[in-house]
């Protein structure tokens, strides 16, 4: 059971959403300042609290849901956006909502 | 597994669930394979990896381990340590050398 060498080779299979450590993000300054919430970023957070309140789904499956996100789309989405990515795709395994409402309440805009 | 003691030796699973399916993994991917010591047992907590999945989660020990900064990221002041909570599940004894 030798420990793994430091030098790490890159083609270990580590999911697109572990950032720890990867290099490109060592690379980049880290941006610290605070960043105002929108009014969808608010919605987006209440809905999961009720969510989690009424034991919908839990925080657990909301980052299962989050991780399941296909990459480019995973670096594409602003963080809230991944919550209601992720949100949506529980309620629909669930059948909370199924795929007619969701779609019929997208076209409604 | 029996439980960990402070100051015990372990090596975190050089395991890639995510590399067979679906998975939910709370150890991060740059500590896999890697050694540590057990700094402290945190308590039990239903296991997120089924948590993720609506699954049935039986609690599982939860550590806090203790791992050299320089060993994995080549940086840092001699002494400088991660402290990472660790499922115990993902955690190997290491025999005494």
């Amino acid at each position: 059971m030798p420990e793994k060498p430091s030098t790490e080779p890159e083609e270990l299979p580590r999911a697109h959403h572990d950032l720890g450590g990867v290099a490109k993000y060592a690379c980049q300054p880290v941006d610290t300042e605070p960043h105002a919430l929108t009014d969808f970023d608010k919605q987006v957070d209440a809905v999961r609290s009720i969510l989690g309140a009424k034991k919908v789904m839990s925080v657990d499956e909301l980052r299962r849901g989050i991780e399941a996100i296909p990459e480019e789309t995973y670096h594409r989405l602003s963080y809230y956006q991944r919550w209601i990515r992720s949100i949506a795709d529980n309620l629909l395994r669930r059948g909370v909502v199924s795929e007619e409402e969701l779609r019929a309440e997208l076209e409604r805009g | 597994m029996a439980e960990l003691a402070p100051g015990r030796l372990v090596q975190v699973r050089s395991d890639w669930p995510e590399a067979r399916g679906p998975a939910h993994i709370r150890t991060p991917h740059y500590l896999r394979g890697r050694r540590g010591r057990i700094v402290r047992r945190l308590g039990e907590f239903p296991n997120p990896e089924d948590l993720a999945f609506a699954r049935p989660a039986p609690k599982l020990p939860l550590y806090h381990v203790a791992f050299d900064q320089a060993a994995i990221w080549g940086e840092g002041a001699t002494g400088d340590e991660l402290l990472v909570e660790i499922f115990g599940h993902w955690l190997q004894e290491v025999p005494a050398q």
